[in-house]
């Protein structure tokens, strides 16, 4: 029994090692966009990962088939919402930083604007993940989106300069 | 600008400069996880104890006080000498 039980935490460890290999990257990408953080400067970011994370080790062995990629991203997703309204409000505290690309959004239309168009969810599973209407999350996603290519105050020739970048 | 060249140009805009994943992530994650499984599984211990030991408490009541038997009654005087 014991000894099934190691084997079994082995095998669990040894996918949890390979899942966190290969979506931390993309993970971390996804957190820093949402906190509005510099690249190399995301202590916030870092953070909303390892609790994701985390929580998929937690319910690792209750996925039963689902995809521990998704769940992770549910969980970040819901807790940058749930916690955003206290952490992002006034005092001044966490500024967005200027260099990062969704700095102009305020953390909804962040949040928005991530899953839809850099994680690729479907509107209908955005809306239902955060509580919204396809409608408002349609909407949301059409404001930002124009937010970001016009920026209401400062230099219109930012968006051709982003084309011109190779990626 | 339709609305796939400017999803597309948004896209773009988000994928540039990916940050590092810092080396001691895997470890904090696995602390914190290990540490949220080991309450977890406290929680659930300590819940299936009370409710254990109300069920032993509940038996051992029932089988002192038989409350299933009608208590004698206490308003007619009982029937006698006729």
């Amino acid at each position: 029994m014991r000894e099934r039980q190691a084997s079994q935490g082995a095998r669990r460890a040894r996918e949890f090692e390979a899942f966190v290999a290969g979506a931390a990257g993309r993970l971390l990408h996804a957190a820093t966009l949402l906190t509005a953080e510099a690249p190399d400067d995301n202590p916030r970011a870092r953070r909303l990962l390892t609790l994701s994370l985390a929580h998929t080790y937690a319910c690792w062995d209750r996925l039963r088939g689902e995809d521990p990629y998704d769940r992770a991203r549910q969980y970040l997703a819901t807790r940058f919402a749930r916690t955003a309204w206290h952490q992002y409000g006034g005092l001044g505290r966490a500024r967005p930083h200027p260099g990062s690309p969704l700095g102009a959004l305020v953390p909804q239309e962040r949040l928005i604007v991530v899953l839809r168009l850099y994680e690729g969810v479907a509107e209908e599973q955005a809306a239902a993940l955060l509580g919204l209407s396809t409608e408002r999350v349609r909407a949301i996603c059409e404001r930002s989106t124009a937010t970001l290519l016009h920026p209401p105050r400062g230099p219109a020739p930012k968006v051709a300069g982003a084309e011109v970048v190779p990626s | 600008m339709n609305k796939p060249e400017r999803e597309a140009t948004v896209r773009q805009l988000m994928e540039r400069t990916p940050p590092q994943v810092p080396p001691e992530l895997y470890a904090d994650v696995l602390r914190r996880g290990g540490r949220m499984l080991r309450r977890r599984r406290a929680a659930r211990r300590l819940m299936w104890l009370l409710l254990w030991s109300a069920v032993v408490a509940f038996t051992v009541w029932a089988l002192m006080a038989h409350p299933w038997v009608e208590p004698p009654s206490e308003t007619t005087p009982p029937l006698t000498g006729w």
